[in-house]
Parts: structure tokens; C-alpha cells; sequence
């Protein structure tokens, strides 16, 4: 075996591509653990004040709601569809792809910075006079709310980080059409944040 | 490994994935729509089951999982299971605590 055979099949064996993979689920099942431990918070405290978690819900804007849904579908499509364009070789289509992903991150931040001011603006916001005012069911309402989609919201940040790193290591040529687990597992990553928004927009923007 | 490196490189057509997306427009059209109609706790009931869909169709289609093989499946399974282990406990604590 000569050295330069030798060194190939170290770098075969130093590439696990399915290995990789694994990784991301296990770590994405650590996350449904973490949002999954508040999802039970909701729903305990919700079928404890019925009455107050509707009528807490009013106060937040279901058009706001229902665009950052529409946002964060639309990104999770191109991400995938980022894949694809890596898979076919189309380098350029996959970058801009992966900005039109973090160009719907944006849209949804920026909404939710509206909606989070027009809250605060109106006094709603964890330990304001005005909200410890309201009935137990109603603090704890929207205790949940900025806790959940604060932290969603932290998670879009952290996407947006990882695909402004994948495009840096595409310029570098560290990914390419045959090399592309990192831009997999951060698109993984993304669609984790998608799931956990199908399900906290209809149990926060839907109840009535 | 090198199957393995072979059997991920199942490339999902741009169409495809624009299909999918349009049905999942159109599953948070309807979650929308039945929230409006006043069907008591039903409504819970109709908003969870719509969220479940849409996220087989994330889950199998955008994250690929239909292609995977099957350890990933079962890891899953095993994730979903234990998740429903703390909910149905604490829901059975619940019920006979008061």
C-alpha cells in the first residue's frame, strides 16, 4: 500500500457521513425533551385555568401568528430544497437558497420584535404591575408565552448562525456536492425549529 | 460505510418539496379556519391532530426521514415514547391528586 492510498483510506474511514446524521437526531431529541417538558407546564396549567388561558389568548394578534407560520414553512421548504440544489452540483442555487432561508428568519424575528413591543407596550410582560394584576391562569398564560417563544425565537437565532456558517464553508470548498452532511444536519436543525412552531402557534395564537 | 455514504445520496426532487409545502399551506389554512367555529374542547383536539400531520410531512419529507433506515425510525419512536411517558404520567398524577 503506498502512502498516498494509506492517507485515502484514513480519510475514508474519518468520514461518516450516517454517523453524522445519528448525531443530529440524538441531539434533536434532547430538544424535543427540552420544549417537550414545557409543552407538559401548558398543558397542566391549561386544563387547570381553561377559562383564563382563552381569554389570555385574545390579546395576541393571529395575523402575526399566522405570517411567521407561513415564514418559517416557507424556509423549512428552501432549506430542503438547499439540499437538493448541493446534491445536483448547483452550488449558487444552493447558496441563494440558503439566504432566502435566513431572509425568512428575518421576517419572522422582526415580527415577533413587533409583537413582543406591542406587549410590553401595553404593559404585558413578566412581573409588570399590570399583569400580576390579572388572575393566576392569565400570568401563567403568558409566562409561558414568552418563555416558549422566547425560546423558539433563540433557536431561530441559532439556525441563522448555522447557515451563515455553511455558507462561509461553501465558499471555502469544505462543503461541495459530494461533502454536504454539515449543510444536512444544519437543515435539520432549522425543520426541528419548524416543528416546534406547528405546534406553539395553535396553542398560544389559536385558542377561541 | 461506504453503502451507507450510497444510500443517503437519495436526492427529493425541488417539486416534491413544493407539493409538500403547499399541503402544509394548506393544513394551517384549515387549522386556522375550524379555530373561528366553536366546537368546545374539540377544537384542541382538531388543532393537535392538524399539527401532527404537518409534522409526519416535515418530518418524513423535509427531514428526509422516509429515506433514512430504520435505527433512525426506531430512535424516534423511542424519543416520541418516552415523551408520551412523562405527559400520560403527569396527566394520570393529575387526575387522581384532587
Amino acid at each position: 500500500m503506498s502512502s498516498t492510498d494509506h492517507a485515502a483510506a484514513v480519510h475514508q474511514v474519518h468520514r461518516d457521513d450516517y454517523g453524522s446524521r445519528l448525531g443530529m437526531w440524538l441531539f434533536l431529541f434532547t430538544e424535543l425533551i427540552l420544549f417537550g417538558g414545557l409543552f407538559i407546564v401548558y398543558a397542566v396549567y391549561r386544563f387547570m385555568h381553561q377559562q383564563e388561558f382563552h381569554l389570555a389568548a385574545q390579546e395576541l394578534n393571529t395575523t402575526i401568528g399566522l405570517i411567521n407560520t407561513i415564514a418559517l414553512l416557507t424556509s423549512s421548504m428552501t432549506a430542503a430544497m438547499s439540499i437538493t440544489a448541493m446534491q445536483k452540483g448547483n452550488l449558487r442555487f444552493s447558496k441563494g437558497l440558503i439566504w432566502v432561508t435566513i431572509g425568512f428568519a428575518f421576517v419572522f424575528m422582526v415580527n415577533k420584535y413587533f409583537e413582543w413591543s406591542a406587549k410590553i407596550h401595553h404593559g404585558i410582560f413578566p412581573g409588570s404591575k399590570d399583569l400580576l394584576a390579572k388572575p393566576d391562569g392569565e400570568i401563567l398564560y403568558f409566562g409561558l408565552y414568552y418563555v416558549m417563544t422566547g425560546l423558539h425565537t433563540f433557536h431561530v437565532i441559532v439556525g441563522v448562525i448555522f447557515f451563515l456558517f455553511i455558507l462561509r464553508q461553501i465558499k471555502q470548498g469544505k462543503i461541495t456536492s459530494d461533502r454536504y452532511v454539515r449543510l444536512e444536519n444544519s437543515a435539520l436543525y432549522w425543520h426541528l425549529v419548524d416543528l416546534i412552531w406547528i405546534f406553539l402557534f395553535p396553542l398560544f395564537y389559536l385558542i377561541h | 460505510m461506504s453503502e451507507h455514504q450510497h444510500q443517503e445520496s437519495h436526492v427529493i426532487e425541488y417539486g416534491n418539496y413544493i407539493f409538500i409545502w403547499l399541503g402544509l399551506l394548506a393544513f394551517t389554512g384549515i387549522t386556522v379556519t375550524v379555530s373561528g367555529i366553536n366546537l368546545g374542547n374539540w377544537t384542541i383536539v382538531i388543532a393537535l391532530f392538524i399539527a401532527c400531520i404537518k409534522s409526519w410531512y416535515v418530518l418524513n419529507y423535509f427531514m428526509h426521514m422516509k429515506y433514512e433506515e430504520m435505527v433512525f425510525k426506531i430512535f424516534i419512536l423511542t424519543a416520541l415514547f418516552t415523551f408520551f411517558i412523562f405527559l400520560g404520567f403527569t396527566f394520570w398524577d393529575y387526575s387522581f391528586a384532587r
